[in-house]
């Protein structure tokens, strides 16, 4: 395990995913934002290196600005810190559609070398072992948003050699894909873990390990992946969170 | 032309078993009353159509009111699984569920062309993923001006929408605002509509960037305070997320499903 000690209150893997999450939006101006750990990294993003992000939940508030995480997309935060608050139909035709929006964050029950995303059924679709949740907004957002960065954890249930069903597209089956399909965001730019993060090759596009948070080590990575998992040569190590990281991070979740 | 009416009454006269419903609301002003009382009525053979079934589409599932399930993303915001949806999808409780599966973009579009009288919609959308092989719903098609690939999704016309909003006037016109969803399509698109409100007043003051459906779309009004519990109306109730935790542990198992329906739902006072 990775843990970085969270017995004397430091932070914990979980922490390290977060903050790590929070700074690949340094420099963005918008961010689709899924629920749960994207969000939270997203609002930890709009509290330390990314002031001026604009977040934008799918149930079609922008600008939203919670104190708190929110439990759902829904929540009265969302809209009431919103600088607008539009329809369903006009958030996913508008405003995502046409490629406005910079970066998209997403997780999924399952994820492939090329990080496409499964979030809709473990086994046969028609009598599956597990019935998940499903598409949402992942399908499009993972197709129109200008860059799209991946948050899961690190496990060999997620990070698998064949997904069970295709729900959002990354880089399909390798160069070119993205292309053939018509899919006009770039996909995947970054898979952040509790362990590290991972970024397409550039030429193959497959996923690779770039960078190993503090405590974890890359055979953890490689352990955990249900694919032969290629180590960047150049593999970095996580910068640690800051204390303002953490501080910022402690208020949004006490 | 907008009928002031009691709940019951009024779904009695625009649900029918093997009708098809969208119970609207995206996360907020969910009708989870006017639900109650459709498991109340004993309704059956439902094609139930919402784009997050939440969990009021958990209980109508978990009470056996419906046949089909027509969604988007099923789960019970922020806390994880409806535990009710999955028995039926995987173990076929309390009966077998056909399920028609789209993305968020494809479900309103598919209510845009409802509203607009068209059979489809056209969006980008879909391609590269499994929904095109298992959802009818979906095909490709070509723009005639540009020849660029692109994606269709079949209209939805609900035989009944039923929605809650915040207020509604003596004649029937409609206000709602905050997070407006696909309420107002819903209710465009389908062959009959109920609208639960928190309050009936003499006049409808203006609330900026408020939704006015007029009274001579909407079939039914029903005065239904706290009408959303334990989702919410914004300015009027705030959403429960207790209740949405404890959910969890209710719907986990079909015996506790079951007492909470009795206790909460069919012992309730009308």
């Amino acid at each position: 395990m990775s843990d970085l000690g969270d017995v004397n209150g430091g932070p914990s893997a979980e922490d390290m995913m977060t903050v790590a999450a929070s700074r690949a939006l340094e420099g963005r101006r918008t961010c689709f934002v899924g629920i749960g750990l994207p969000s939270l990294a997203a609002n930890l993003a709009r509290a330390t290196c990314a002031p001026g992000i604009v977040l934008i939940y799918e149930s079609g508030t922008i600008g939203s600005k919670p104190e708190r995480p929110p439990l759902s997309i829904g929540d009265g935060s969302l809209a009431e810190t919103a600088d607008t608050v539009v329809s369903s139909a006009e958030i996913f035709n508008y405003w995502l559609q046409p490629g406005r929006i910079d970066v998209g964050f997403l997780g999924a029950a399952q994820l492939d070398r090329y990080a496409n995303l499964n979030t809709t059924v473990i086994g046969d679709y028609r009598r599956p072992k597990v019935r998940l949740p499903g598409a949402g907004g992942a399908p499009e957002i993972a197709a129109s948003c200008k860059e799209t960065i991946v948050v899961v954890r690190h496990t060999p249930r997620i990070f698998v050699d064949r997904l069970d069903f295709t729900t959002s597209v990354g880089h399909g089956d390798g160069p070119g894909a993205r292309e053939r399909l018509g899919l006009r965001g770039a996909g995947p730019v970054r898979v952040i873990t509790d362990l590290g993060v991972l970024e397409p090759d550039p030429g193959t596009r497959e996923l690779v390990l770039t960078s190993v948070h503090p405590g974890a080590r890359p055979e953890d990575a490689v352990a955990r992946t249900g694919w032969p998992l290629c180590v960047s040569p150049a593999l970095a190590v996580t910068e640690p969170p800051s204390a303002a990281e953490l501080d910022a991070l402690r208020a949004l979740t006490s | 032309m907008a009928v002031l009416a009691a709940l019951p009454e009024a779904l009695a006269a625009a649900v029918r078993d093997g009708d098809s419903v969208a119970l609207e609301g995206f996360t907020h002003l969910i009708p989870h009353a006017a639900a109650h009382e459709l498991i109340r009525q004993g309704r059956k053979d439902l094609t139930l159509i919402r784009m997050t079934p939440d969990v009021i589409y958990d209980q109508l599932i978990g009470a056996g009111c419906a046949a089909k399930l027509v969604f988007s993303w099923g789960g019970n915001p922020g806390v994880g699984s409806l535990h009710r949806l999955r028995d039926a999808v995987e173990h076929g409780w309390p009966r077998e569920l056909d399920i028609e599966e789209h993305s968020h973009a494809g479900m309103v579009n598919r209510y845009v062309a409802g509203a607009s009288g068209l059979p489809f919609a056209v969006l980008r959308g879909y391609v590269g993923t499994d929904l095109v092989d298992v959802t009818d719903s979906i095909a490709p098609i070509d723009c005639p001006f540009t020849g660029e690939r692109l994606t269709a999704v079949s209209a939805l016309n609900p035989d009944a929408a039923v929605i809650h909003a915040q207020r509604a006037d003596r004649d029937g016109n409609v206000q709602l605002w905050g997070i407006v969803g696909a309420q107002k399509e819903a209710v465009l698109a389908a062959t009959r509509s109920v609208v639960t409100v928190e309050e009936i007043v003499d006049e409808l003051e203006p609330v900026p960037g408020a939704i006015l459906l007029p009274h001579w779309v909407v079939d039914w009004v029903c005065e239904v305070p706290g009408g959303a519990s334990p989702s919410y109306a914004a300015g009027y109730t705030e959403r429960d997320n207790d209740f949405y935790r404890e959910w969890d542990a209710v719907s986990r198992d079909r015996e506790t499903f079951l007492a909470w329906i009795h206790s909460n739902v069919m012992t309730e006072a009308r």
